[in-house]
């Protein structure tokens, strides 16, 4: 190409910023029911919207042993009939009004949520308490929910990234935590679910001292507080408490593992081990030093990954947060020949990580990321709603979104040093490609040092 | 719901668009340029989307990582994407950085040249052709974005070809496509800027035309070659995709109004009655009541040039087999032309979509690209402002006539994925038959 450029004006020099407005994590307010039930509410009068979100102490993390995958079905399940109302006319009733009530159980808590026009708050919040309180729980609706969970397992089988997921997470945990299957269950324990199982998950966990309604939008403290005294106060019943169920890791040594998929034309690569709880002191350390690693698109890995040797589309790292130690994973797709490559890249990146303090630069990179992104995080009454929840299941400190930016500014190099050295570990890495055997197989080998464990999808060893 | 809005035009052509919004320090700067994959000539299908991804590897005055650097270290979130008839590029920041994001975009609209390279290039290259086996080839279903549009567009239709691209259409751009493309394509008259949220109108005005303001207009672009199309597919048509999934899923295409005409807005409630959430006819009795379907949903792909595309996309369940499939998801469409639609219905599809439009409008970042999307299409933002209104004056007559005109055989393309280990000799033919075509 020629040198001349296009235009032959000179461009304006960089821009400095203006002194910046100041930003308020919204306002919000508590209140407990004299039944226990608990109330959040921040009014945001932008748009005529409120999200509503019930939160319940009902995650898969409180499931009895040997009922994986009940505590999603029990959610799920809420939405198929309650209160004289089956699920179509339950899914009428709420569309009708413009909304649709989303249910689902994660690890640490069921929730119920919907977004909606303030002048449909009454309705919409009466809909919720039928599915909170008075669910029914159809044997046909039990059946056919657990069917479409089998589907969509058979599903994942084709899917090369949901496959490694699973593969990853069985890789990280002890073959007995909870953690190790799907937090929706797998086939084998999906298939053992009941509709007497999902009724007793209910009357357990289900009750007014395990749940919060957050309310963020279009709506003020007293007019919330009324619909769910309303609508809430005569609820009655002690939840039983969940039996706690163990998060053990896997042996604390290395492992590579290849999920057979033969001829595919990139490898699905996980890399990682065993995590933090969220409520671990050194939360904001590890954030800021996961940014750095590969938690922006600026970081180490993804600028080596793809920008300079355009291995990938993107390679990320994150800590999944949950009550218990959630994963450290660190994912990337790559061209199933440059699958050896990317690993050994991946294991630089996380060495040099350890080693050596990052440079001011990279700290302030990553602090004034996260400190400048936060207000734009909030801008919708759903995310407001879903921080709050968050407040409430891992019990955060009440200041804890007024004071986020200031101790994202506080992390220092020395901080993320020691976080990468007490949270990453090399030694207990678990490395699982679904992929193509006879392309990735070896030179996976000739990093780990040792013969790979080559897999089916569906778990049964292979022969290398 | 209406938003602010002020339109004005700079005198190189430019479109700039203002929505002031003050309830939180953060403002949008938002850049469609129309020009998209159907701009492409032949042998370079792709390439639209590959030069979206040189935008961010800097221009005169900005390095090769530091696009995505200064826009993260400002504390603002950014991205771009490529569609048949339009790229867009956009960035949310804390508002007291506002000149930054205009600056970097002016900069790359004004001067990117002098920053391409041949390895950047090549680089990016991988990485999109890594993006084509991520999101495509190694990906269940995957084809889906490439082989419907090729179904229902004729060969020598824009919309016909790849928008991600073939493998070898990607190796061979060059440089000097870059620079065609760019003195083509990328200039203030082919574009529209955005900028919705906490900023100061005056101020605002000033840093667009002292950014902006100097770049000149562009020489024309080259018309595209007519997009007109006979209103029906004259089908049906069938292909069969045996791929590496588990359940059958099918695609059923309708050549529909295009985007913005009074005709899309009953097309669009159609698609709501028949597949927007679970209230929807398909799911009500496909997944729900015959538990033949594990999902089932309906979209539109929102086109404003020759035809739009009503797509209704439902998967089986385990123990469906793709003919029960096909024949169940015809069933509904055959009730829904031949007995109509309800009021209840319609009203029912009309306030999902009403709340739907004001929840898009919650983040600067929404707000400015639909701005951007009206401007750009219609020479007219405000027209974000009067879509609920139209949604409203759509009837049951209304959306019957678009039943009867559009729902017919004749203008059916269907696109069914079956499990690559159960293709039999039936399929098989059918896929030879489908090949021959």
């Amino acid at each position: 190409m020629t040198e001349t450029a296009k235009r032959e004006n000179v461009p304006a020099p960089r821009p400095s910023p203006t002194a910046p407005r100041t930003y308020r994590f919204p306002h919000f307010e508590r209140m407990t029911l004299p039944n226990g039930l608990r109330l959040v509410v921040a009014p945001v009068s932008k748009l005529p919207l409120v999200s509503v979100t019930a939160v319940v102490d009902a995650g898969a993390s409180t499931e009895g042993e040997g009922q994986n995958g009940v505590a999603a079905l029990t959610a799920q399940l809420l939405l198929e009939g309650a209160a004289g109302l089956d699920g179509a006319a339950l899914t009428e009733r709420f569309e009708r009004i413009g909304t649709s009530a989303d249910a689902h159980a994660d690890w640490d808590a069921a929730t119920v949520s919907l977004t909606v026009l303030g002048e449909r708050l009454p309705e919409a919040l009466s809909l919720v308490r039928d599915l909170l309180r008075a669910p029914e729980f159809p044997e046909r609706e039990v059946a056919r929910l657990k069917d479409e969970r089998l589907a969509e397992l058979l599903q994942l089988r084709a899917e090369p990234r949901a496959l490694a997921d699973e593969h990853f997470s069985r890789a990280v945990y002890a073959p007995s935590a909870r953690y190790a299957a799907p937090a929706g269950g797998d086939a084998a324990s999906v298939r053992t679910l009941t509709g007497e199982l999902v009724r007793r998950f209910y009357a357990q966990r289900y009750r007014p001292a395990t749940t919060t309604l957050v309310f963020a939008g279009d709506v003020s403290v007293e007019r919330a507080a009324g619909l769910v005294i309303e609508l809430f106060d005569d609820w009655r019943g002690e939840p039983m408490s969940p039996n706690p169920r163990a998060v053990d890791a896997s042996p604390p040594t290395r492992l590579a593992r290849v999920v057979a998929k033969t001829d595919a034309p990139q490898s699905e690569v996980r890399v990682g081990h065993v995590g933090l709880p969220r409520r671990h002191p050194d939360y904001f350390d590890a954030t800021v030093m996961n940014a750095v690693l590969g938690g922006l698109f600026s970081s180490r890995i993804n600028l080596n990954l793809r920008e300079a040797h355009g291995y990938t589309y993107g390679a990320f790292s994150a800590f999944e947060w949950r009550r218990g130690a959630g994963p450290f994973t660190i994912q990337t797709a790559v061209k199933s020949d440059v699958t050896g490559a990317a690993v050994r890249e991946i294991l630089h990146e996380i060495e040099r990580m350890r080693s050596e303090e990052i440079g001011t630069d990279e700290l302030t990179l990553a602090t004034s990321y996260l400190d400048g992104v936060f207000p734009i995080r909030y801008e919708t009454t759903a995310a407001i709603a879903t921080a709050l929840s968050n407040l409430v299941i891992h019990e955060l400190p009440e200041h804890f979104y007024d004071e986020y930016r200031m101790r994202v500014r506080s992390v220092t190099t020395e901080g993320v040093l020691r976080a990468a050295q007490q949270h990453l570990h090399p030694d207990q890495l678990r490395i699982v490609v679904v992929g193509d055997p006879a392309v990735v197989a070896r030179p996976l080998a000739e990093i780990h040092g040792a013969p790979v464990e080559v897999v089916t999808p569906e778990g049964a060893e292979v022969a290398a | 719901m209406q938003i602010p809005i002020e339109t004005y035009e700079l005198d190189n052509g430019l479109l700039v668009v203002l929505s002031e919004d003050h309830t939180a320090p953060l403002v949008a700067v938002n850049l469609w340029y129309h020009v998209g994959s159907a701009n492409e000539r032949p042998g370079r299908t792709g390439f639209a989307h590959l030069f979206e991804h040189m935008l961010f590897q800097g221009s005169a005055s900005v390095g090769a990582n530091e696009h995505f650097e200064l826009v993260q270290r400002a504390g603002g979130t950014l991205n771009g994407s490529t569609w048949l008839d339009r790229t867009n590029y956009y960035e949310t920041v804390p508002s007291n950085q506002l000149e930054l994001a205009l600056w970097l975009e002016a900069n790359r609209m004004g001067y990117l040249l002098p920053a391409m390279t041949q390895q950047k290039l090549d680089t990016q290259r991988d990485v999109v052709q890594n993006e084509r086996r991520w999101s495509m080839d190694n990906q269940p279903y995957g084809s889906w974005w490439e082989r419907l549009p090729a179904l229902c567009f004729p060969p020598s239709h824009p919309f016909h070809h790849s928008l991600i691209g073939s493998m070898s259409d990607l190796d061979a751009a060059s440089l000097e496509d870059i620079e065609q493309f760019f003195t083509t394509y990328y200039t203030p008259d082919n574009a529209v800027l955005s900028i919705a949220g906490d900023f100061d109108r005056d101020e605002a005005k000033r840093l667009v035309e002292r950014h902006f303001g100097p770049i000149p207009r562009g020489k024309g672009k080259p018309p595209l070659p007519d997009m007109t199309l006979p209103l029906s597919l004259g089908g049906p048509l069938r292909e069969v995709v045996p791929d590496d999934v588990v359940l059958p899923r099918l695609f059923l295409a309708f050549r529909s109004p295009v985007f913005g005409s009074e005709e899309y807005y009953a097309a669009s409630v159609c698609g709501a009655i028949l597949g927007l959430k679970k209230g929807s006819r398909l799911h009500r009795r496909l997944v729900r009541e015959r538990q033949l379907a594990a999902e089932a949903q309906a979209f539109t792909y929102d086109l404003t040039k020759g035809s739009d595309l009503l797509v209704l996309d439902v998967t089986a369940r385990p123990e469906t087999s793709s003919e029960e499939l096909e024949r169940a998801v015809h069933e509904e469409v055959d009730r829904l032309r031949d007995d109509g639609v309800t009021a209840e219905e319609v009203a029912r599809a009309v306030t999902l979509v009403e709340t739907e439009l004001i929840v898009a409008l919650q983040s600067a970042g929404d707000r400015a690209d639909k701005l951007s999307l009206f401007a750009t299409y219609f020479g007219d933002a405000s027209l974000v402002n009067v879509q609920g209104a139209r949604y409203r004056a759509v009837t049951a007559e209304r959306v019957n006539a678009f039943a009867r005109a559009r729902l017919g055989a004749d203008n059916r393309a269907s696109l069914l994925y079956v499990p690559r280990e159960t293709v039999n000799a039936s399929t098989s033919r059918e896929l030879a038959e489908a090949g021959a075509r």
